[in-house]
């Protein structure tokens, strides 16, 4: 689990063959259509990966008429945003959009706190029993969240907080989902170098001081990469809603996108669809912006153990 | 060097700052840990040793009972089935894709940069709005199916029909996350010495040589280790399932994590769901192990 893992391609990537000799000139044209077929093949194999967002947000904009018509129209002959009103008018979709902004935030707020410390803790601070209180949190990496959901339910039950966003924002915060940042941040705690430390304490700083104005600030990468997928693994919470809250006005966005269908159950797609780009939109805008991040935080989650 | 020059009191003194500083900041992880993880898994253990009955509030120890039930559940072994298949797919056309994806990355290419985006961005995209999307995709009066009508083919219901219903599943969950295991493959490609690959060349070897007897053996391990977490990953599939077929047609989709939700949530049955959680828990566990002992042994053959 080091934080460069990922670097590699990423620095690839952006300058290709920036500190690759220069082929020679017979190789060169040797190359050339082999790249070219490469290319193309990759642009083909691109389109399951990029049409399907595509098509998200043109249907929201065809009437519904439009929508299942063959042959299919890949821009919408009569644009209408009739759809988004309706995503409004349907459910509350602003109330759903803001319970969603504001849990992810503090879930991830409140996770970089607790990761940071514990790891901090378990990777730098020599206290009786450490190696065991850290076995005993790993035990989090082997538990997926669905294996304890009965036990959740009746716990939450019994504390009377369903249909509320306690759960949603507690259990991730110091449960199962932190045990992993809170390894990221400890692996990370390992590599900085403990002379700055050290330095620090000689000038009378406490250990939390150390953490607080040294060691933490020092683990930015760390952080980021924790901010991102504890971020994302929030907004993305599917089982966890289903099973906690059951009224409207309560839900979370991947919950609400359910929600749109007519009197027989059948989905309402151009509203779906509509309600589908509005959260989807925003956070690939951010992916675009700060895609190394993004690359480098969620491969560190994949590398998990 | 500078702790030689602390005085003995401070030394002492610093201490026992460390372990209060250490348990306070270990304290809100440890209290969760035992709260969410540990205490619910020691109870799901317990709930699955007893028949629950919600409505009649009765609560009783029933021994191996759920488990019997298990072993002679055609539901439960249906759910097995559907597990085994959908992680079996996933895996192989996941691990595939991905590993040739990251080869093609790997050739540096112009516009290499912007391919590694459009194959990732589905990751960080919500799970249930490229579902819906994919299932919009799928319908049968829809895009794929419209666009096949073009070309002459009378496409399926995809959904709806036994086979293509299981394959669609597993195809949408392919293009969501391959880019995750895409980026590990680039990492594990980019710690290949160039000059290992050269001397394949010099010897003689075509390219597909060198990548099968060369390229692949030093990467085996990065290999195992996201297959492992890709099959962690798909014995968890639930929302997908949810929101494309509910566990049909029939119950060809019904993997164990939607199995375990309906026996909870939709029957109420949750000793019996107990059960089913902790052989998922079982599985979990044994392939998790798997992975951090593959992990040791590879360390040698990772960037």
């Amino acid at each position: 689990m080091r934080s460069d893992v990922v670097e590699a391609p990423v620095s690839a990537a952006a300058g290709p063959g920036s500190a690759a000799p220069e082929p020679s000139p017979s190789r060169r044209r040797r190359v050339r259509p082999a790249a070219v077929l490469l290319l193309a093949v990759l642009g083909v194999l691109a389109v399951p990966f990029v049409f399907p967002t595509w098509w998200m947000v043109t249907a929201s904009f065809k009437p519904m008429s439009e929508i299942l018509r063959i042959p299919p129209t890949l821009w919408p002959s009569a644009p209408t945003t009739e759809a988004y009103g309706q995503v409004f008018d349907l459910q509350p979709f602003a109330q759903q959009y803001w319970n969603s902004m504001y849990i992810a935030a503090l879930v991830t707020v409140g996770t970089i706190a607790v990761s940071s410390m514990a790891g901090y803790a378990f990777a730098r601070i020599r206290f009786p029993g450490a190696n065991l209180l850290f076995g005993v949190v790993l035990i989090g990496l082997l538990v997926p969240a669905e294996v304890t959901i009965v036990p959740l339910f009746r716990l939450v039950n019994w504390a009377g907080l369903i249909d509320t966003h306690w759960p949603l924002i507690v259990i991730p915060i110091i449960g199962a989902p932190s045990v992993l940042a809170t390894f990221i941040m400890r692996q990370y705690f390992l590599t900085l170098p403990t002379e700055l430390e050290e330095a620090a304490r000689m000038d009378g700083l406490s250990r939390a001081g150390i953490f607080r104005r040294i060691a933490f600030p020092l683990a930015r990468p760390a952080v980021a990469a924790v901010a991102i997928f504890t971020f994302l693994h929030s907004w993305n919470l599917f089982l966890e809603p289903l099973v906690f809250l059951s009224s409207r006005e309560n839900f979370t966005l991947p919950l609400a996108l359910t929600q749109y269908v007519d009197a027989y159950g059948g989905p309402m797609w151009n509203v779906q669809l509509a309600a589908t780009t509005l959260t989807v939109l925003p956070v690939l805008g951010v992916f675009l912006l700060a895609q190394r991040q993004f690359v480098e935080g969620l491969a560190n989650t994949g590398l998990k153990g | 060097m500078a702790t030689a020059t602390m005085s003995p009191p401070q030394r002492r003194l610093n201490r026992r700052e460390d372990v209060l500083t250490g348990f306070a900041f270990v304290l809100p992880q440890l209290v969760g840990s035992l709260l969410f993880v540990i205490g619910p898994l020691v109870a799901v253990v317990w709930y699955s040793l007893h028949d629950w009955n919600v409505l009649a509030n009765s609560f009783t120890y029933s021994g191996a009972d759920n488990y019997e039930r298990l072993a002679s559940d055609p539901g439960f072994h249906d759910a097995m089935r559907a597990s085994g298949i959908f992680s079996a797919g996933l895996v192989l056309l996941n691990v595939s894709l991905a590993l040739a994806l990251a080869v093609m990355l790997n050739q540096r290419l112009p516009g290499t940069a912007t391919f590694r985006a459009f194959f990732f961005s589905p990751v960080v995209v919500s799970l249930v709005a490229w579902t819906i999307v994919w299932g919009f995709l799928l319908q049968a009066d829809g895009g794929i199916n419209g666009f096949l009508s073009q070309l002459g083919v009378d496409g399926p219901n995809w959904l709806r029909e036994g086979p293509t219903a299981m394959l669609s599943v597993i195809v949408v969950q392919v293009f969501k996350n391959v880019g995750l295991n895409m980026v590990l493959f680039l990492a594990a490609l980019q710690g290949v010495p160039k000059e290992v690959r050269e001397a394949a060349t010099m010897d003689g070897a075509s390219p597909w040589r060198s990548f099968w007897s060369v390229t692949v053996p030093l990467i085996s391990g990065t290999i195992l280790l996201v297959s492992i977490l890709t099959v962690v990953g798909s014995l968890q599939v639930f929302a997908q399932i949810a929101v494309l077929t509910q566990g049909g047609p029939g119950t060809s989709t019904t993997v164990i994590v939607y199995y375990l939700y309906q026996q909870a949530f939709q029957f109420q049955e949750f000793g019996y769901a107990s059960a089913v959680s902790v052989v998922l828990f079982v599985i979990v566990a044994i392939l998790t192990f798997v992975q951090w002992q593959t992990r040791k042994r590879w360390v040698f053959h990772e960037v």
